[in-house]
């Protein structure tokens, strides 16, 4: 059997230092490839699983490598200390993680072995066993729920949201800590009564007990354009300040732990 | 770690932020009054030997210099009859400020307003100290070639060249325990114990004569501020008023005589004592340390007693930081460049281990972060200890008030302090008592003069003269040390290196030693020294060895320039052969294309059009035409000669200082050390050691300017890195990575103090979790043997800068989650969005 070390993944960017992705001091590895296509998605160079060009300052640049798992690890321990000291540790984000499950096993297991706390960043699409075999070696799973309405799901990811909620449910009942994370999208989310329901459904779930409300941003807007993409929300106001402070009050009506932001 | 309880109050009082609109009501004013003052003692006493002369001096300044009660203040002793103004000190120097005199008003930083009166009156008594000041004596101690050096711009010893020295901390404790009665008591027993047959004692019995007028001086200067109180009580309409001037007269009357006995009368205490050293001399960096420690007894005492509520106590501190900005020094129009933003340095510093190695921080350090926070005014600078024993608590009101943008508290390791001191001939016990100096200048408090900022000394200058071999716009500084172009090995540019900074380093320690010298033959200080161990015992002035430890600290500019050079020459030349040395020179002497050259040009010749227009008057296109056409007359551009766009993608590719990389940390970590080693091999007139520093204050700009272009790309002119942080821009790999590449430099050695500057955008340190986050990025960097860190937390005004210059703010970015964006490749309309939430993210 290959040893967890040599397996391989398409990873599109590591990233130090991040503060908002799972507690403390983190490293993000973004993996490409995801089933999703939802229409506020800051990241679209990890839509595709093939590595591809995007256009950044007027230079094209390669996005997506194929990587073994030793060789994030070296970029992973770099920051050790400071996971150490934040409680931190390594997050794996994307594209959409379960797309690339051996891999994201291997990387989370070499982690786990190595005493560096796990993460990751999920929409909890995929089959169950897919995300199941990943627990053992995962200490924290922040989960996506866009919507509970499916339809709306259907419309603005591209999918349903069946298995997700039925997903979300199974790993509430793991020994993985679960956090549900809204993204609030203007049209899509926004309003007092989805917020409601939607932290109200969370709530229900065995095993959660906090909740981020991420407010939608635009910040991914440039990336649409170096990849020859239509961005569809162009122009769309991200939610103000007061807004979400009161999509705040609204969600912490569930009796969750929630906050603004990760 | 061990909790420290009843954490003080959070409102500030509405006293403060009157007293601070006191401050800033007026721009700061150049008085004449000590200079006058002095001229006319000193023309009394040419017959006494200069340290009499010295006390003398600030005897009379004392008795007559006007005093001010500024309104509502609980803590009285000023300097300037205006807040924020400036005496002038002309036995240092004073020829600058003559030439500078109508250009004070309206220069770019540090605007002082002067009037005609003053004007005639200082010209009419610099007259007196031509030839006479320490400025001149120091010219004529130095040799001629390191006058070639230093006028080539290798390195500066501008700040005591022509200023007081300062950059030292006295044994306030003694003060506020035995009060200046205590000290003329000592002085009086060592004198009667001198052995007069020993021919030293001569000197020592004008020394020692010198404490005891200058210890009554100062017990006269707060007795003339008891009987101003009590008159200004007699006047008050103000019931409430009039009874706070009573205690300031009571208090006045007691201390600095006597030993303080509440809280209270420490803090008037110790302001005296700050005052008058900075009556006497003008050197800035007057240090109140490890404040948190000396003052904590009598702070303790009042609340426990319920003599003091924690709300008034905290408002006295208040009171004394808003006292510490009325404090201020004129600098002439290149040290500005240097030293920007009318800095005092007034370092003051909490928590940390006490001498017995056990974490000695208390509610006092606290309060002091909590002062810092009310007033959020530059002084006191403020800085915290840092050992794994500091409590988690320290740690985060100290990230809290980083958050706040003040850049401060300055961080300090106590795990690599403490070992480079004992490295430097301190017991453990005063290393473990360290404090800071300045800027980031670690020594112990009281025993010591640490001379801690000697020089700034351009590390990229000996860079150049490897390059040129030897010589610096066609003169010769150096011996050579072989032709760049025909080095056949990167071993043998290492060695050329090695070998210039031998050469530039005996320089600049001569250049020190001469000023050295002359402070201590023109202007020994006797007030500052009779607080200095053990210049009673030994009966000499700081300035002629008085002090217990000694020390000269030059700092090094330009670790990471030299370092990412030196990293573009192995990889390109020697690595991958993809140029030859001739090319870099080429290059280096074309200022790869010169760019930077002609925009000097656009700007100079917009600041003309500027000026010219400000008065309402229109210029016509030929007329600008007309002027550009000047303008560039009076510059020799070089004409851009090639195209070196594809050299510098090369340069630009090849890894960098400050991304985490082990090569390229390696040889900035190599540039350094060839600088510190020399540095300790040499001895101070004093009978000390000198050692490094790598911190620039705000040289690294004005160094900048007078360094050509660099094999790391670095055009002509631009600033060079700050302190031990990568070049401005090229970290991008995260402040993680950056922190680990500082934290690879060997800090243990260049004991007169590192800097790193950290940048952030608030959005990395939002909530409580932001704090901890920051925390643990403080320890994390400890942990790796850092030595100092500080954060500046970007607002407003350094996004919009980051605007307009992208290329210093490449490693700006904006965290949210699942994504972070460097700010400078956003959208201009998204940058505005963010610029204009920026202020409301916490």
């Amino acid at each position: 059997m290959q040893g967890i070390y040599e397996a391989k993944g398409i990873v599109s960017e590591i990233q130090r230092f991040s503060v908002h992705d799972g507690p403390g001091i983190r490293t993000l590895v973004f993996l490409k490839g995801c089933p999703l296509r939802c229409k506020w998605c800051c990241n679209p160079e990890n839509l595709s699983r093939e590595p591809q060009y995007m256009l950044i300052q007027g230079k094209q640049k390669l996005i997506g490598k194929e990587m073994t798992v030793e060789e994030v690890m070296r970029e992973i321990r770099k920051d050790m200390i400071y996971y150490y000291r934040s409680h931190g540790g390594l997050t794996i984000s994307g594209g959409e993680v379960l797309m690339q499950p051996l891999f994201a096993r291997s990387l989370l297991e070499a982690c786990k072995s190595e005493g560096i706390s796990t993460a990751i960043e999920t929409s909890a699409f995929a089959e169950y066993e897919v995300i199941e075999q990943l627990l053992p070696w995962l200490d924290v799973a922040l989960c996506d729920m866009k919507h509970v309405d499916e339809e709306k799901h259907l419309k603005f990811t591209g999918l349903s949201n069946r298995g997700i909620l039925e997903n979300i449910r199974k790993i509430g009942l793991s020994k993985t800590e679960l956090i549900v994370r809204v993204p609030v999208v203007p049209g899509f989310n926004d309003t007092e009564k989805e917020i409601e329901m939607i932290s109200a459904y969370a709530a229900s779930i065995q095993g959660v007990k906090r909740l981020h409300l991420l407010p939608y941003h635009r910040l991914g807007e440039a990336k649409y354009e170096g990849l020859g993409e239509d961005y569809s929300l162009k122009g769309m106001e991200p939610m103000n300040s007061e807004q979400m402070e009161q999509m705040l009050k609204i969600a912490r009506l569930s009796g969750l732990e929630c906050q603004i932001g990760g | 770690m061990k909790q420290i309880l009843n954490i003080g109050p959070e409102e500030t009082s509405p006293r403060i932020q009157n007293l601070i609109d006191g401050l800033y009501k007026a721009l700061p004013a150049v008085e004449s009054e000590r200079a006058l003052l002095i001229t006319k003692s000193y023309k009394e006493t040419e017959a006494l030997p200069m340290v009499l002369r010295r006390a003398k001096a600030l005897e009379y300044i004392l008795e007559n210099m006007t005093l001010v009660i500024r309104d509502s203040e609980l803590i009285v002793g000023n300097l300037t009859t205006a807040p924020r103004s400036t005496q002038i000190f002309p036995e240092f120097s004073n020829k600058w400020l003559l030439d500078e005199f109508d250009s004070l008003a309206q220069r770019k930083g540090d605007v002082f307003t002067i009037t005609d009166e003053v004007k005639n009156q200082l010209k009419e008594c610099f007259t007196y100290w031509n030839g006479r000041t320490v400025n001149e004596l120091a010219t004529e101690l130095m040799y001629d070639d390191t006058k070639t050096a230093m006028n080539h711009n290798v390195f500066t010893v501008g700040n005591y060249y022509f200023n007081g020295v300062g950059h030292i901390s006295v044994d306030y404790e003694r003060v506020l325990k035995n009060g200046f009665s205590g000290i003329i008591k000592d002085a009086e027993h060592a004198l009667a114990n001198l052995d007069k047959g020993c021919p030293d004692s001569i000197e020592k019995t004008h020394f020692l004569n010198a404490v005891i007028i200058t210890s009554k001086a100062a017990i006269r200067y707060s007795e003339r501020f008891a009987a101003l109180a009590d008159k200004m009580a007699a006047e008050e309409r103000d019931m409430k008023r009039a009874q706070e001037l009573r205690v300031i007269a009571a208090n006045c009357r007691k201390v600095p005589a006597n030993p303080a006995e509440n809280f209270y009368e420490a803090l008037q205490s110790f302001w005296f004592v700050q005052a008058i050293i900075q009556i006497e001399s003008n050197g800035h960096s007057i240090s109140p340390m490890r404040f948190d420690q000396y003052m904590y007894s009598y702070y303790k005492a009042d609340i426990e007693s319920l003599n003091l509520s924690k709300e008034r106590a905290q408002e006295l501190l208040d009171c004394l930081w808003v006292k510490f900005n009325d404090v201020n020094k004129v600098r002439d129009t290149g040290s500005t460049k240097g030293f920007g933003g009318y800095p005092m340095f007034q370092n003051l510093i909490v928590g940390g281990q006490d001498r017995a190695g056990i974490d000695a921080t208390n509610e006092l350090s606290i309060a002091c972060l909590e002062a810092t926070q009310h007033t959020k005014l530059p002084q006191p600078s403020i800085s915290i200890r840092v050992w794994n024993g500091s409590p988690h608590e320290l740690l985060i009101k100290a990230a809290e008030t980083s958050r706040l943008g003040l850049g401060m508290p300055a961080y300090y390791n106590d795990e690599v302090i403490i070992p480079a001191l004992v490295n430097r001939g301190l017991t453990l016990g005063d290393a473990r008592d360290y404090g800071i100096i300045g800027c980031v200048e670690p020594q112990v408090g009281g025993k010591t003069e640490g001379w801690h900022d000697a020089a700034f000394f351009n590390l990229a200058k000996v860079l150049e003269l490897v390059v040129y071999n030897g010589c610096l716009d066609g003169v010769r500084i150096t011996p050579q040390t072989g032709e760049f172009t025909s080095f056949t090995s990167f071993g043998q540019i290492l060695e050329a290196y090695q070998k210039q900074m031998e050469y530039c380093v005996r320089f600049l320690t001569n250049a020190d030693n001469s000023v050295d010298m002359a402070h201590g033959q023109r202007a020994p200080l006797p007030f500052v020294s009779s607080m200095v161990d053990d210049c009673i015992g030994k009966g000499k002035s700081i300035q002629c060895g008085g002090a217990h430890y000694n020390f000269t600290g030059p700092q090094g500019v330009g670790v990471a320039n030299v370092g990412d050079s030196l990293m573009c020459i192995k990889e390109l030349v020697f690595d991958k052969k993809k140029y030859t040395l001739a090319q870099i020179k080429q290059a280096m002497e074309d200022n790869f294309g010169g760019t930077s050259i002609e925009a000097v040009d656009a700007e100079i010749l917009k600041e003309v059009v500027r000026r010219l227009t400000e008065g309402g008057k229109s210029l016509s296109p030929d007329q600008i035409a007309r002027l550009a056409e000047l303008t560039s007359q009076g510059i020799t551009a070089k004409k851009a000669s090639g195209d070196y766009s594809s050299m510098l993608e090369d340069m630009e590719n090849v890894p960098k200082f400050g991304n985490d990389i082990e090569e390229a940390d390696d040889l900035a970590r190599l540039s350094a050390l060839v600088y510190c080693r020399e540095v300790e091999k040499y001895r101070n007139v004093r009978g000390g050691q000198f050692q490094p520093g790598l911190y620039p204050v705000s040289a690294n700009v004005p160094m900048g300017e007078q360094t050509g272009a660099m094999p790391d790309g670095r055009k002509a002119g631009e600033p060079l890195a700050d302190g031990v942080s990568p070049v401005s821009g090229r970290d991008t790999n995260g402040p993680t990575a950056a922190a680990n590449s500082v934290a690879h430099l060997d800090h243990m050695i260049v004991s007169n103090g590192t800097l790193f500057n950290q940048k952030f955008h608030p959005s990395a340190l939002s909530g409580r979790e932001g704090l901890e986050k920051l925390s643990a990025l403080v320890r994390g960097f400890f942990d790796q043997k850092g030595m100092h860190v500080q954060y500046n937390v970007v607002g407003r005004e350094t996004l919009v800068d980051a605007q307009n210059h992208p290329d210093q703010y490449k490693n700006l970015v904006v965290r949210v989650a699942g994504y972070s964006a460097h700010f400078i490749y956003l959208d201009k309309s998204l940058q505005d969005d963010i610029i204009n939430r920026t202020e409301q993210i916490f």
